[in-house]
């Protein structure tokens, strides 16, 4: 049977560098065709890249690419296996030169690189249709940081067919990474919408890396996984119909079962008749997760429907600074004390301030910026508590004086504080947009000659 | 009659996804005879009690009967999501242990942890 073999190198910008290793030793091993998606562009990452790029024009792609291909690029170009990534980030051309440079350091062939294009909307405030006008009243021009629309996967697989051997890309939705080296494999056409659909799952369920080899699942007692701290990335083989099958690395640990594909499948989803992505519309109402033999998991029966005329996009803005501070107490009468110091705070700070606390080790994440639930929770006799102060404001002198305020506590506070630790960051505000498809026309260019323009 | 004291938690397994504000929590079950316990007694309103200090604007239930599962997805429940929420837990990963908290029959009693 005529299968495609995609491996998953990254779930996220900064994931564990030692872990695409085991994954390209497998695909060699299994033999066949193969390819190698990274993701590494959560929402944030690259509104960061732009940042970064705006303070030097040569950065603004994946900080770690180097240290990620480094491990398996000769392995990878030695066998055929096509390397597709976001990790262009806000510099796709950036990111090709580096890899570039990366394979003849290492003594490699030059490779061919695809990097594609028309993600970026960030320079387009002047033309025909202004961001301001997609966007509407949230639009803020003094505090515009970029804007990326998430395009599909047709011009990947055009990259590989043109014979591409590593694809570089900004915003691409993440599915496109494992849909468009499928397309490219299966020569899908643009209204295969089942197959379509099948290979937009698989590649959600590659997207995230460890989350369905055992990652964000392990609960010890109820649901166990082996070998956690080595755990292996996934590989999905795809088939013709877009159905594939997950399984791992060799040699590694974690777990591929119904559970951890089941968990993942549902993962960001919210209508699972309606999973909209920029190719294909995909249904997973009647989908099958059904165990294949040990570690092997089949997904099938994912149903496709036409693609949206329009593509989301995000637009990112500065939005001031957040910051917060922290302080612990231990033993005896440790939580009132927690609580004294909270309302310290509060009376000294909470009329220029908004501020969210938490009593960590007594109710934290589970709350609410608000605080109803600590309101609602009655005092008790938590012996180990670290209070936790945040706000968020323009004028970063006033996160200063937060930071300034709870290290005061040290002194100034009720007994026994110790452990004060304080941050700042600068935050940024989304705004996610719709546009019509024909005014983000994507392409992508190989070896220095331009690509077909597609607007599919 | 003796009450029944089993939480979610002992029937299902669950996992917490975010987009912008709003947050989804896949419930499936570990045996398929439990299922339909589980659409019976989880419904959409009794999940909005338990999140009501979250104060969703809304809370949709999605059933997938040949997967065991369904995704609730509770809206504007993040305070703004990972870029505006001050909480530690910016995109709401660990509500999937609250909702697991839940008792499967019986009240709701207001969001509390335990």
């Amino acid at each position: 049977m005529d299968v495609l073999n995609v491996g998953c190198g990254a779930g996220f910008s900064g994931d564990r560098l030692d872990a695409p290793g085991p994954v390209v030793k497998t695909l060699i091993a299994r033999g066949g065709p193969a390819v190698m998606m990274f993701e590494t562009l959560a929402e944030r990452t690259l509104a960061f890249a732009q940042l970064a790029r705006r303070s030097d024009p040569a950065k603004g792609y994946e900080a770690l690419l180097e240290r990620l291909l480094r491990p398996i690029l000769a392995d990878c170009l030695a066998h055929g296996i096509a390397l597709v990534g976001n990790f262009g980030a806000a510099n796709p051309p950036g990111a090709a030169r580096a890899i570039a440079k990366l394979a003849a350091e290492l003594g490699l062939p030059a490779p061919r690189i695809a990097v594609l294009e028309g993600d970026d909307l960030s320079n387009r405030m002047n033309d025909q249709t202004p961001l301001q006008r997609l966007i509407g009243t949230d639009f803020d021009a003094r505090r515009f940081v970029s804007a990326n629309v998430y395009q599909g996967a047709f011009e990947i697989a055009q990259a590989l067919r043109a014979g591409a051997q590593i694809v570089v890309a900004g915003r691409v939705a993440d599915s496109s990474l494992t849909l468009g080296p499928a397309i490219a494999h299966f020569g899908w056409s643009r209204e295969d919408w089942n197959a379509l659909a099948g290979g937009t799952m698989a590649g959600h369920l590659l997207e995230c890396a460890a989350q369905v080899t055992g990652g964000y699942y392990a609960d010890p007692g109820r649901k166990d996984v082996p070998g956690l701290d080595n755990v292996g990335f996934p590989i999905a083989e795809i088939a013709a119909d877009g159905s594939c099958v997950i399984s791992k690395a060799d040699d590694t640990g974690g777990v591929v079962n119904t559970l951890t594909v089941k968990e993942q499948l549902l993962y960001e989803v919210h209508d699972p008749a309606a999973y909209m992505t920029p190719d294909v519309v995909a249904d997973i109402t009647d989908a099958r997760v059904e165990e294949q033999g040990p570690g092997r998991v089949r997904l099938s029966g994912v149903r496709g429907h036409p693609r949206p005329p329009t593509l989301k996009a995000a637009a990112f803005f500065e939005g001031g600074w957040a910051g917060d501070a922290e302080i612990s107490y231990a033993g005896p009468n440790a939580e009132a004390r927690a609580r004294l110091a909270m309302d310290v705070i509060r009376n000294r700070l909470g009329k220029q301030l908004t501020l969210r606390f938490d009593l960590i080790g007594v109710c934290s994440i589970l709350g609410d910026d608000a605080g109803r639930l600590l309101a609602g929770t009655p005092p008790g006799r938590a012996t180990d508590v670290r209070l936790r102060v945040a706000t968020r404001h323009d004028d970063p002198e006033l996160i200063d004086l937060l930071h300034r305020e709870v290290t005061a506590l040290w002194t100034g506070g009720p007994a026994g504080g110790g452990g004060v630790k304080v941050s700042k960051r600068q935050r940024l505000e989304m705004c996610n947009f719709m546009i019509p498809r024909e005014l983000a026309p994507a392409s992508f260019h190989l070896a220095g000659a331009t690509g077909d323009k597609e607007s599919s | 009659m003796t009450q029944d004291t089993r939480t979610l938690y002992d029937l299902a397994h669950a996992r917490t996804g975010d987009k912008g504000n709003h947050s989804n929590i896949s419930l499936i079950a570990y045996r398929a005879d439990d299922y339909p316990l589980l659409v019976e007694h989880v419904t959409p309103e009794r999940v909005a009690r338990h999140f009501a200090h979250r104060r969703p604007s809304a809370v949709k239930r999605y059933l997938l009967p040949r997967l065991g599962a369904m995704n609730f997805v509770l809206e504007d429940v993040l305070d703004g999501g990972v870029n505006d929420s001050l909480d530690l837990d910016l995109h709401g990963k660990s509500l999937s242990f609250h909702l697991l908290a839940m008792l499967l029959a019986g009240p709701v009693a207001p969001s509390h942890p335990a």
